[in-house]
């Protein structure tokens, strides 16, 4: 079997961390907007997490994980500096459509930053003029400002409480674009559903194309048990294989957000119980003193498990 | 030499299958039916009239040596029987679980016609799993060739290729999407049929015999099937990728909490042994009271698979009658053995909200049977003002599956309307080296045809390859032996170099 050896390792905040892993044929592979299917141990469920880079060269693949459920708070605690994950498979779904557009908005909320910036980085290649929106709870959150705002020609940021850029969240962003540039082609958006409900709500009466990265719940992550249908324009498809990504006029959030609340039982009480373990084992002081995610946190969101935005 | 038998002389009546009681196994996944001892073999060995006519080898989609495989295990020659299966099956303990011999070798059973039939099925698992217990490797003496086999997909399909190409002597690697091998024998037929040490088992030999898999893999999109041949060195390639895109219903609901797929359940459960939930992470639907839409084997599976984990209640919901449906007859004994409760003729027009996004339960409308259709059931048509609401919290659709659309996303492969690959009667594809079979060409069937497919595949690939095995010729298309020329099938029509002595 294939070992999926971690390279680097960089933690931007208690709950946010970045791994970096080495998979030659998936960075080659590797297009904008594509996810891959995680799986970090042998006993472990597959969760899905969007690319938020990779390097040819180096033949590494980067993710960016919220610790928000179960297995993302093991990974956490487990995913070291040389160590393996179990498995990694991918990249899945349809790469983003990239290059038609002159102008492009890409707006990231939270953890969404990290994979919309391959999306802005492909536009910004492809000759457009990229305005890069990032929005984050507060200044200590931020991460990889000064990477997205390298392929950006603008760059806005949005804290909820003000301690960075404008005050508000970024829908706050998206009209200040709005009213700066007439001529914006499209907008691409990553973040919780509710973030990507708001701002698909703030573009809609321009009639600009927006297009929005979904995150079901999925289990293979090739179109094979469903689990990941999502309500667009009326008609069941599945996020793994026809999407990722869709029209965000046409999706249908509510549905989004109800069927993301599928398994909200088991997954508290693995998590729950997952705490409780952790406090009995014999762990290293810094990770016992981590501060835990906060109770009421959003849970579960397992494919970019983005707060804040 | 014994005296002959006849219809008279042998045992009249099927030698009975072990079986865990229902009530006990209700609540374990260990496997129903426990397998033959060697005396139940025996017994049922004696039944075959080795008859000249032979028609159980014409209805073996793979035509293997069923008289002669039966009358060695008559002869106590254990080993025998194995190698007379595994010249035509590579994975006996696996098929003799899940074929639906009912329709096939046991179906035209000479035996039949006046008796039960032979329990050909139960004798072929008995030797496989025989072999698996005494380690049976089977290995042949392989004479290396230069080629380069890729195959897309390890269910019944592939490994049945790959099991050809590595004994003709080439080089395979069989790519798997998921993180174990096996493909639908893996994820969706559950332990109590067929348990995952029998995949494992019958996947280490296929390692024996020199087959590379590769799993976390997905081809498609970590590279395509053209930069296979093209960059990847392969001079030839199967894709067995299967038709699992499942279907839902389409009625209002059906994207409710609560409503998924047979597929989705039978993964999680199987694959993913969200059963064992805590000690495997991944977690399951429960339902007290839940509704299987569909009668065919993965409704089966996700219904018993559903009583095993606690419902209290289940319901099987099909459209047609017993009579029409696909399932295997003793899964279907088996379920109501299991206090499954079947309602025939009855079709959901509606699945209820229960308000918070999850299910109270169903409307259904009765059904009739009208003419015949296209596959020659009797249609179902409805029963005006017969709607009618029951009580359930979990709905499972197993009302079959689609052509998935990754194969057509990322290759030139031309597919048909529905999305399947075409190929020739050959089984090659519209790309030179690339050949398919399984349910992605025939849309979903059985494990056996699969296996039947992936191996006249590797037939033709041997014939695009220009080689050949090197001393056995294949029994093919169900004719044994019988039609090859100087030891070797006239059909497989190639200019590879005939050695013969």
């Amino acid at each position: 079997m294939q070992k999926f050896e971690i390279v680097a390792r960089e933690d931007f905040s208690d709950v946010t961390y970045l791994l970096e892993v080495s998979h030659p044929a998936m960075a080659k592979a590797a297009r904008p907007g594509q996810f891959v299917i995680v799986m970090s141990h042998p006993e472990g469920e597959r969760i899905p997490l969007t690319l938020a880079d990779w390097n040819r060269e180096k033949g590494t693949i980067t993710l960016v994980i919220q610790a928000v459920g179960k297995t993302t708070r093991e990974m956490q605690q487990d995913c070291t500096v040389g160590g393996h994950l179990y498995g990694v498979t991918g990249p899945m779904g349809i790469p983003s459509r990239v290059g038609s557009a002159k102008k492009v908005v890409c707006v990231g909320g939270g953890l969404g930053v990290a994979p919309v910036y391959p999306q802005a980085r492909a536009c910004k290649e492809s000759g457009a003029y990229v305005i890069g929106i990032v929005g984050f709870r507060s200044r200590e959150l931020m991460f990889w400002e000064d990477k997205f705002g390298a392929v950006c020609d603008q760059l806005i940021v949005c804290t909820d409480d003000g301690s960075a850029g404008i005050k508000g969240m970024v829908t706050a962003g998206i009209k200040k674009a709005l009213r700066e540039h007439a001529d914006i082609d499209e907008f691409v958006v990553i973040g919780p559903p509710v973030m990507m409900k708001g701002c698909a709500e703030a573009t809609r009466a321009h009639k600009i194309r927006t297009m929005v990265s979904l995150n079901p719940l999925m289990v293979d992550g090739t179109g094979m048990c469903g689990g990941c249908r999502v309500k667009i324009g009326g008609q069941v498809k599945f996020a793994c294989v026809d999407g990722p990504d869709f029209d965000g006029h046409l999706v249908d959030f509510d549905d989004l957000m109800t069927r993301l609340r599928r398994f909200t039982e088991q997954e508290k009480s693995a998590a729950a119980r997952w705490s409780e373990n952790c406090r009995m084992a014999d762990v290293p002081r810094e990770l016992k003193t981590r501060r835990p995610p906060p109770e009421d946190a959003e849970l579960p969101d397992p494919f970019d498990e983005v707060q804040g935005g | 030499m014994a005296k002959k038998r006849t219809i008279r002389s042998i045992p009249r009546e099927r030698t009975p299958m072990p079986e865990q009681p229902a009530a006990e196994r209700v609540r374990n996944f260990a496997e129903v039916a426990c397998g033959f001892s060697e005396a139940d073999a025996l017994r049922e060995s004696e039944r075959c009239l080795l008859c000249p006519e032979q028609p159980c080898v014409d209805g073996c989609p793979v035509g293997i040596d069923i008289p002669g495989f039966i009358q060695r295990i008559g002869q106590k020659d254990f080993r025998g029987a194995y190698d007379v299966l595994t010249d035509t099956n590579l994975l006996p303990a696996i098929c003799g679980r899940v074929c639906p011999q009912e329709n096939q070798c046991e179906g035209v059973c000479t035996v039949g016609e006046s008796l039960e039939p032979v329990a050909i099925g139960r004798l072929e698992r008995w030797v496989g799993d025989r072999a698996i217990a005494e380690g049976w490797a089977g290995a042949p003496t392989i004479e290396p060739v230069p080629y380069r086999v890729g195959i897309v997909g390890s269910g019944p399909a592939g490994v049945a290729c790959a099991a050809d190409m590595a004994k003709a002597g080439c080089d395979v690697t069989v790519y798997e999407a998921f993180h174990l091998p096996g493909g639908v024998l893996r994820y969706g037929i559950p332990d109590f049929r067929l348990p995952n040490e029998v995949i494992d088992a019958e996947i280490g030999r296929l390692e024996k015999l020199g087959v590379k898999f590769e799993c976390n893999t997905l081809v498609g999109r970590l590279f395509t099937i053209e930069q296979m041949i093209d960059e990847l060195g392969f001079h030839a390639v199967f894709v067995g990728t299967g038709a699992g895109y499942p279907t839902m219903l389409g009625v209002p609901g059906d994207s409710l909490n609560g409503v998924l797929s047979a597929n989705e359940l039978l993964t999680r459960c199987n694959l993913m042994r969200a059963k064992e939930f805590p000690a495997y992470d991944t977690p399951l639907p429960l339902g007290k009271r839940v509704a299987v839409v569909g009668a065919g084997n993965t409704a089966m599976d996700a219904m018993r698979v559903c009583r095993r984990l606690g419902a209290e209640k289940v319901y099987c919901i099909y459209r047609r009658s017993r009579t029409e449906a696909p399932a295997r007859a003793e899964e279907v004994h088996h379920a109501e053995e299991e206090g499954i409760e079947f309602h025939w003729l009855t079709n959901p027009v509606e699945i209820l909200d229960d308000g918070q996004g999850g299910v109270r339960g169903m409307r259904c409308i009765r059904m009739e049977l009208g003419e015949p259709d296209d596959s020659g059931r009797r249609r179902p048509v409805p029963v005006a003002g017969s709607e009618h609401d029951f009580e359930c919290d979990l709905v499972v659709f197993a009302i079959g599956t689609n052509a998935n659309p990754i194969m057509g996303q990322t290759s030139s492969l031309k597919l048909n309307k529905r999305g399947y690959i075409e190929t020739d009667e050959t089984l090659a594809t519209s790309v030179a080296g690339v050949y398919a079979g399984g349910d992605i060409v025939t849309g979903a069937a059985t494990v056996i045809e699969a296996m039947g497919a992936g191996r006249r595949a590797a037939r033709s690939m041997k014939a695009y390859l220009g080689i050949r095995d090197p001393d056995r010729p294949y029994a093919i298309d169900g004719r044994g032996a019988a039609g090859r020329m100087f030891g070797f099938d006239p059909a497989e029509r190639n200019f590879a170099r005939v050695r013969v002595g």
